[in-house]
């Protein structure tokens, strides 16, 4: 019961600040509700009893990279958008489109059997079910090769994102006094 | 324990923690208007009170009454928003920290921290993380270049040296093996040649990731030697420029808030939490942890007000090229030192 | 107890209002936005996931897109600053040719 009401009420937070970041015109508000909506996800995950992913959450998602859109969002000084033609069209045929295949979608997985299980999470038990250790262990043994792709990737990201944001100027200035 | 139980003794605990964190919060301004007048050869407050020690209360009572102007050209929403959230940020952290050992009050036997959860590393440090969002957003929301560009340097600083703080906790983590802070402390109980006590600033080597963990310290909470966004010199005041009255002193507590969620991270992870020598009564035995891990905190405190009064304050460059080309491949190595020490001398 | 289905459903709205902030938007930085709304709606269904079937594979999942998302992140923010400088707009309808 009190799995449910906690469930309910962050699913309300989720959705509205999900439904606020379409609403709002000027991008510092959906880059804040974006950071509501994060948060909310991280106390569901905890319902799931995720425990690590939810610390891991709120420290990158809403701790990095929502900063970093802020950052950007203050550096560029966005102001408020502009309605063209091309968003009215996208407006009519895109939110009825959405809405009628979200439904649709939302039907089909209520009604399937096999989804009406409910999660059984143990909130008693000694070790969580997902406790660092054993993400750690999976991480260092069954899925190796993908975290020491993923730690290159972010390795070329680096690179990529320094490269693109440098001042074309402050490279020749540089080359000029060293 | 019953949960009505639970709810109320947990309720307890979280007003007992926020008026003693306030109380320390306006005591630790007071600490350090006396010793660094000390350390410059002059008084500090005296005349308010024995030792000036209502000055706090004059302070509280000042901020109260001046004006609370509202500069027109501010994007009001976030203007007021932020102060509220650095405040929210640096006050929640210390929810997961351990005081002292578990005590036994009549029917009820509770541990001296409001919630032990397995994580409680990570909730500090994500909230951590999340508190560069009240110094970003007052820099923006403020609409003048003094506190656009104190903010923005302010919170560039903060997420660099969030990086070196997190990997310097990296090996105490691979020492102890589990993110909870009071298994930390559990894991530094004993002596090691019976009178050096087992703590993880003197086993393991851990003395450069207690070094590097100050220093990012510093940086975290924008304290001299990091304090260029706040220096009046430099940027008028930085983020908080277009600020009076009551915000400004949120930004004040959060500040002073965050230093000393800082010093009880330190105390727990690596002086040994409220490890100490016990004896007495039985109803002494139980709170005299907690004075062993105030004093912990108090020293740091200390450390923190001394540094603040001698040394002389980075250049915005010099801060940065320090944190990402020094201070974090050093805490790599440390890593990396401590895994393979741990690997090869255990099983 | 929850059932299985409220998460998915929970996880398809999240990733349709994704999808909706990407179709209506005209700020390159929203636009942005509602792709990383997008990997949340899906982090979720594979954290519900990992509960029903008790693998912590999901989990393992969850921490890949995380960080596929912040590389992501990064490089398309400094591509939005280069873009930015070039165009002097942050408008995705006036980013329409080529050459400036």
């Amino acid at each position: 019961m009190l799995h449910l009401i906690l469930f309910s009420v962050f699913g309300i937070i989720c959705v509205a600040g999900a439904v606020n970041l379409l609403a709002q015109r000027h991008p510092i508000n959906s880059a804040l509700s974006l950071v509501v909506v994060m948060g909310s996800l991280a106390v569901e995950y905890l319902l799931l009893g995720a425990e690590f992913v939810a610390a891991v959450q709120v420290i990158v998602y809403a701790g990095a990279i929502m900063v970093l859109f802020v950052f950007v969002i203050m550096l560029l000084n966005a102001g408020e958008e502009e309605q063209t033609k091309g968003s009215h069209v996208a407006w009519l045929l895109g939110i009825p489109g959405m809405i009628a295949l979200t439904v649709i979608v939302c039907w089909a997985v209520l009604h399937t059997q096999s989804a009406k299980v409910a999660l059984n999470v143990n909130p008693g038990a000694s070790k969580a079910f997902g406790n660092a250790p054993d993400i750690a262990w999976l991480l260092f043994h069954q899925f190796l090769l993908p975290f020491e792709l993923t730690s290159i990737l972010v390795l070329i990201a680096i690179m990529g994102a320094v490269v693109l944001a440098a001042r074309p100027d402050s490279a020749e200035q540089s080359r000029g006094e060293g | 324990m019953s949960i009505t139980l639970f709810i109320i003794v947990s309720v307890i605990k979280i007003a007992i923690v926020l008026f003693v964190l306030l109380t320390a919060v306006a005591y630790t301004v007071w600490l350090e208007r006396k010793v660094v007048g000390r350390m410059q050869n002059r008084w500090g407050p005296t005349r308010v009170g024995p030792f000036g020690l209502l000055q706090p209360a004059a302070d509280g009572v000042k901020f109260l009454f001046k004006e609370d102007l509202t500069p027109p050209h501010v994007y009001k929403p976030l203007y007021i928003a932020a102060p509220m959230l650095a405040v929210i940020f640096a006050i929640t952290s210390i929810s997961v920290i351990p005081f002292g050992n578990w005590i036994t009050v009549g029917p009820v036997h509770t541990p001296l921290q409001i919630t032990d959860v397995n994580i409680g590393l990570l909730v500090v440090l994500g909230i951590t993380s999340l508190g560069v969002y009240g110094v970003a957003l007052s820099g923006w929301s403020s609409n003048s270049k003094y506190s656009l560009l104190g903010g923005l340097r302010a919170s560039a600083q903060m997420i660099s040296y969030e990086i070196a703080l997190g990997l310097s906790l990296v090996g105490v983590l691979i020492l102890a093996g589990t993110f909870s802070l009071r298994g930390i402390v559990d894991a530094q109980a004993g002596y090691v040649w019976h009178f050096i006590p087992n703590w993880f600033i003197f086993r393991g080597f851990q003395i450069v990731a207690f070094f590097i963990y100050l220093t990012a310290a510093y940086a975290e909470t924008n304290r001299i030697p990091f304090d260029l966004p706040e220096a009046e010199t430099e940027l008028v005041a930085g983020y908080h420029t277009e600020y009076s009255a009551m915000k400004f002193a949120m930004f004040f507590m959060a500040e002073y808030a965050n230093m000393i969620t800082v010093a009880c991270l330190a105390s727990v992870m690596f002086l040994g939490g409220w490890r100490g020598p016990i004896g007495g009564p039985q109803w002494l035995r139980e709170l005299e942890p907690l004075l062993w891990f105030v004093l912990r905190v108090f020293v740091f405190l200390f450390v923190y007000i001394w540094v603040r009064g001698t040394l002389p304050r980075f250049r915005y460059d010099q801060l940065m090229a320090f944190g990402w080309k020094f201070l974090l491949p050093v805490a790599i190595a440390n890593v990396v030192i401590t895994a393979l020490v741990v690997a090869l001398t255990s099983h | 107890m929850v059932p299985l289905s409220y998460y998915l459903v929970l996880s398809g709205i999240l990733f349709a209002c994704g999808v909706t902030g990407f179709l209506i938007k005209r700020n390159i930085i929203t636009i942005f936005m509602s792709i990383e709304l997008m990997l949340n709606g899906v982090n979720l269904s594979f954290v519900a996931f990992a509960a029903k079937w008790q693998q912590l594979s999901g989990h393992v999942f969850v921490f890949f897109v995380m960080v596929v998302a912040a590389a992501e992140a990064a490089v398309g923010l400094a591509i939005i600053i280069s873009v930015f400088r070039t165009r002097e707009t942050l408008n995705i309808d006036q980013v329409n040719l080529l050459k400036l």
